[in-house]
């Protein structure tokens, strides 16, 4: 357990090695989220309570769903993705691997979004611990949910073009912007079944204290359920990957 | 492991159906122990779909396979420690050094710190690429990159190494380096399976070869063995002066011969007694006032053997 446990983190580690520099990593894990922040800021309404841990949360959705899509369909291209097949460790180790480094990535992008929602709203996070506990939850969720996605592109050129296909409608169909109670009530399903809306429902409640439609219980239970189930579903996919 | 009674390597009915497209046929053969395994066969018939079914990266069918006894899906992580895999596209990590690669793969074999980073030392060493230990994958020539791809799987000191088709589309020096580095391995106790399409390479190196097509194993056999069951027949190289008699002349007029080939400005002859037919071409040759210029004997080439086997299977 342990054991495989370490060989992810290897994963991890070469992976970061090699593609720390690519522009997809850098570009929409770490500058898109900020400069994204930064915009709301410069805007007449500003970064406001409610935005501020919109903005972490999409951080570390951003940050967590790059890199991992980089190296799995660049890989996957190259044929090198099947060296990992090879060792002796089950797919979950590998899953779990090639979600790390994405995982490591939305923690460091959260970083500048966080300090600049310090700075603006002047009140430290209501809970800060389970702020701890929000974000690796998201980056957790977030990054299996990466590795998911990443195998159903097949060339790296439209790596980026596909992931941000779907990751904006997410975005703009969670609670993130808006609240939830505020959306057109036909688009309320859409949002509910999405897993951005309990990923940011947990930062949210973390930071402010207060929260949109679930109960802090709630949102940390389905969130990890979610990061769980993605992590099992990505493995099943790299095992049907085989021919 | 004393089911397999010595098989390094043991295969039961193995089969694949890629969507409706049988690419290995109920194949069944056992690698002893030790030995350099040559699995010869024409692009198509099968040879890397088997090895990637064997070490598991491509589903299996039908049929099993045990590697020093174990089954390669039921005990995948004891079978995957005691063997190495070179494919057949040298696929290390691009951005990495040499160095770099060989470390990763022993840590996900599970090699401890230490030990890891000697034996990655020892066997970059071992190949001629110590020097060369922190050039980025993507940097070197295809010949290194093979090598490489070998120092790679063998990191984790493993007893049976495959190899896809390691020397196609290396030059003679870099094929014949790998050829001595194999048989090296070979003697310190790695057992070797190697697919080639190439009848020399297979006769050349292999202990034993197991001859594959149209995804069915046809023969397997020593290279003594197989020589003698294809009973490779010896080609009468003839040519003439001032002209070389036409191919219906020979057929005609000299004894015991089969069949007669203008090859550039020679003929081949194929007869069923070869001495037979050298003394009786010299008669002709004398008859008709024809000088012999250029007079030969030698034994069937790699390709028409390999055709030879080939087609005696179908
Ligand atoms: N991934 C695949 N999908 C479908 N058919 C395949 C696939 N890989 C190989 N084949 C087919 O299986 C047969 C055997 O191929 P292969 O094992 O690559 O032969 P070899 O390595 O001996 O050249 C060929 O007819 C090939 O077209
Ligand atoms: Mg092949």
């Amino acid at each position: 357990m342990i054991e495989e446990f370490a060989r992810s983190f290897y994963i991890a580690l070469k992976d970061l090695r090699e593609y720390y520099m690519k522009p997809g990593s850098i570009s929409w894990g770490i500058l898109f989220p900020f400069v994204f922040a930064l915009a709301f800021m410069a805007k007449r309404g500003g970064l406001t309570e409610w935005l501020a841990p919109g903005m972490i949360a999409l951080a570390l959705f951003f940050g967590s769903t790059s890199m991992s899509a980089m190296s799995i369909v660049f890989e996957r291209r190259m044929g090198s993705f099947e060296r990992l097949l090879l060792f002796p460790v089950t797919y979950v180790c590998i899953a779990l691997g090639k979600s790390l480094s994405s995982f490591l990535l939305g923690v460091i992008s959260v970083v500048p979004v966080f300090l600049l929602s310090l700075a603006v709203l002047r009140v430290p996070p209501a809970h800060p611990l389970l702020l701890v506990v929000a974000a690796v939850l998201a980056a957790f969720a977030s990054s299996t949910f990466g590795v998911l996605l990443s195998f159903l592109v097949k060339e790296p050129e439209q790596v980026m073009v596909v992931f941000n296909l779907v990751r904006f409608p997410m975005m703009f169909l969670s609670d993130i912007i808006i609240p939830v109670s505020s959306m057109p009530h036909y688009l309320i399903p859409v949002v509910l079944v999405q897993p951005l809306t309990y990923l940011t429902e947990t930062v949210r409640y973390a930071y402010t204290g207060t929260y949109d439609i679930l109960p802090p219980t709630l949102s940390f239970t389905i969130s990890l359920i979610l990061g769980i189930a993605f992590l099992l579903l990505a493995s099943d996919t790299i095992r049907r990957s085989k021919p | 492991m004393t089911e397999c009674g010595g098989c390094a390597v043991s295969v039961e009915g193995l089969t694949k159906i890629y969507d409706g497209t049988l690419a290995v046929d109920h194949i069944s053969f056992c690698v002893r122990r030790g030995e350099i395994f040559g699995f010869l066969g024409p692009n198509g018939a099968g040879k890397t779909t088997t090895v990637r079914m064997l070490v598991g990266l491509t589903r299996i069918t039908s049929g099993s396979a045990r590697i020093c006894g174990y089954d390669v899906v039921r005990d995948y992580k004891r079978a995957r420690a005691l063997f190495g895999v070179v494919p057949d596209v040298s696929n290390l990590y691009f951005e990495l050094t040499c160095y770099q690669n060989l470390l990763f793969s022993a840590k996900m074999y599970g090699v401890p710190g230490s030990i890891a980073r000697r034996r990655v030392e020892d066997v970059l060493k071992f190949f001629g690429l110590w020097e060369i230990r922190n050039r980025k994958f993507k940097a070197l020539s295809k010949g290194l990159k093979r090598r490489l791809a070998i120092a790679a799987a063998l990191v984790h000191d493993p007893k049976v190494l495959f190899l896809d088709e390691p020397t196609s589309g290396l030059d003679v020096m870099s094929r014949r380096m790998l050829w001595s580095k194999l048989r090296e391995l070979n003697k310190s106790g790695v057992t070797i399976f190697l697919t080639t399409h190439n009848v020399y390479e297979a006769f050349h190196i292999s202990s034993r070869i197991a001859v594959i097509n149209k995804g069915r194993i046809t023969a397997i056999g020593s290279p003594g063995e197989l020589s003698r069951k294809f009973s490779v027949q010896e080609v009468i190289e003839a040519g003439f002066h001032p002209r070389n008699p036409s191919e219906e002349e020979i057929l005609g007029n000299v004894k015991g011969v089969l069949e007669v080939r203008v090859r550039g400005d020679h003929l081949e002859i194929i007869a069923s007694d070869p001495t037979v037919a050298l003394e009786d071409l010299a008669r002709y040759a004398r008859l008709r006032g024809l000088s012999i210029s250029m007079l030969r004997l030698r034994g069937a080439d790699a390709e028409e053997l390999f055709l030879k086997i080939i087609g005696e299977a179908e």
